[in-house]
């Protein structure tokens, strides 16, 4: 099946010390032109390194990693970069402090080589919901829901036609995180991207994605549509685990 | 009918500053059972501020009013530094949102454990010793031997959390305040963490204060729930009832939350009105 991302036994290693760390032990999975792709799991699952290895942001090793059917290497070029975009976690942590939301927009512009800079950081601005006002402001100056807009404005301003998204909401509140989701959701629309979301949270994956890929302990435990997650249509006992816990709290003692 | 654990009236706390004064809890009221009860906001909602004024831990220059703060028949204003040593600690603990910074992380769980015993407790240290074991088995981690010898950094999040739980426990506390326990775990042990204070309320009549952003968790482990915004205590309402709560804010931040169950096509934002703080 040629995808618009073909992974196939992704295996990534850490090594330190003489002890090496198996994070993610052979993952296959195909992700179709326009798709969302969700990866769930809990800490030390993989899902992020995942995510990072087709970024090219870890080393990997895999009998495919292909985009749009042609293989990647290793060492990415400038025009694989421009096509997967990345938006990390803590958007404290991903802006540079001492740059303006104009700076920040700007270098990948320069990077790549492209014309018309104003013009596309006050169009890339917008399309995120920010205001003009916003342009010449440092990252201590906007809130964490704008910081985040600034993130995505900054992944979406290449126009690639993919997103790679690492647990986008989870350092924001309840109401900002519904604004930045209902944001990704439109711009996802209307840019015909493809999206991986990697989260913990199983209703932020099944609120945007169409199929799920649970992992735990570096290997994908299943893929299912997000019909079949509600519906109870987990095959496996860790997948059902994971949909009963994230419901809520109960008393049932889980089986050890 | 039998008097309240705690029972709060008017708490507010605000800090002075160059351009005026913030404030951060705005006449809070409320009285705890021993029961399970909720405290919902998100940042800057004033949520763990509360908590802190219960135990007495706002820092200088903050200002703590109120015209009751009664804890099983004693007054909490005007308590001396002696009276909450006391008290904090041995009758009203706190669990806080990260092991990682709330254990000494260059001493051995088990010594610290015992710390608490022997500083609250009139008894020996080998019966600390003992009393440090038995809890650690308690908040279910399946070899206390080996953990009473570790340091913080030796444990997962999940054990970390487990271990502070025990040494805020070990003294048999009245009432907990613990501030988001299980925000830095994962679903599956959150929900194994829960169920050990669970167990403390029902089997010690405990007081609980459980104080989270998750409305999710919060509906289906307390039995009473606080909403807060702004510093403000905008609606008290039973757990059960809360899917029919009054409060606009409590309906958007309902209706906000991404739910696995019910599928949404765009989550509702939260529109804020500056009259819910007047």
């Amino acid at each position: 099946m040629a995808g618009m991302i073909d992974v196939q036994d992704l295996r990534v290693s850490f090594h330190a010390d003489g002890r090496s760390v198996h994070a993610v032990r052979g993952v296959s999975f195909s992700v179709a032109e326009g798709e969302s792709f969700g990866i769930v799991g809990e800490s030390g699952s993989g899902k992020s390194t995942v995510l990072k290895a087709i970024a090219g942001l870890v080393a990997s090793e895999s009998s495919t990693l292909a985009v749009h059917g042609r293989p990647i290497a290793q060492r990415r070029t400038k025009a694989d970069r421009r096509q997967l975009q990345f938006v990390f976690q803590d958007p404290y942590a991903s802006l540079h402090p001492r740059q303006t939301a104009d700076q920040i927009l700007r270098e990948p512009l320069i990077i790549h080589g492209l014309d018309r800079h104003d013009a596309r950081i006050a169009a890339a601005l917008d399309e995120v919901g920010l205001k003009p006002e916003h342009r010449f402001r440092y990252p201590h100056q906007l809130s964490g829901g704008q910081r985040q807009r600034v993130a995505i404005a900054r992944a979406l301003i290449l126009r690639p036609p993919i997103l790679l998204l690492d647990e986008p909401t989870s350092a924001l509140d309840v109401s900002v995180q519904a604004e930045i989701l209902n944001l990704i959701a439109r711009l996802k629309q209307a840019n015909r991207l493809t999206i991986i979301l990697v989260s913990h949270d199983l209703g932020v994956v099944a609120h945007l994605c169409n199929r799920i890929a649970i992992m735990q302990a570096g290997k994908l435990v299943e893929v299912l549509t997000a019909e079949e997650l509600r519906n109870g249509g987990a095959r496996e006992a860790y997948t059902r685990e994971l949909v009963e816990a994230s419901r809520g709290f109960t008393r049932a003692v889980a089986a050890l | 009918m039998t008097a309240p654990l705690l029972s709060v009236e008017n708490l507010s706390v605000s800090y002075p500053g160059r351009s005026g004064v913030t404030k951060a809890l705005r006449e809070a009221s409320f009285t705890l059972g021993h029961e399970r009860l909720g405290v919902v906001g998100e940042s800057g909602s004033g949520k763990s501020t509360m908590g802190r004024a219960l135990l007495g831990l706002i820092p200088k220059p903050g200002v703590v009013t109120a015209s009751r703060m009664d804890f099983d028949g004693q007054s909490l204003l005007g308590a001396s530094d002696a009276d909450w040593q006391k008290l904090r600690g041995r009758r009203l603990s706190m669990i806080m949102q990260d092991p990682k910074y709330s254990l000494n992380p260059v001493r051995r769980i088990g010594d610290q454990i015992v710390e608490t015993c022997l500083l609250h407790l009139d008894i020996s240290r080998r019966e600390a010793e003992r009393r440090a074991l038995d809890m650690l088995e308690a908040v279910k981690i399946r070899q206390p031997d080996a953990v009473f010898q570790q340091y913080p950094h030796q444990l997962s999040g999940g054990m970390g959390q487990r271990a502070m739980i025990a040494m805020m426990l070990v003294a048999e506390p009245d009432l907990l305040i613990a501030d988001e326990p299980t925000s830095a775990l994962d679903v599956t042990v959150q929900n194994e963490v829960l169920r050990i204070l669970d167990d403390l309320v029902r089997n010690r009549g405990m007081g609980l204060i459980f104080i989270s952003h998750n409305l999710n968790i919060v509906s289906s482990f307390c039995d009473r729930v606080l909403i807060m915004y702004g510093g403000r205590i905008l609606e008290q309402i039973s757990a059960r009832d809360l899917g029919a709560a009054r409060h606009p804010y409590t309906r958007a931040l309902l209706a906000a939350a991404p739910s696995l169950d019910a599928p949404r096509a765009t989550l509702a934002t939260v529109t804020r009105d500056p009259a819910w703080l007047e």
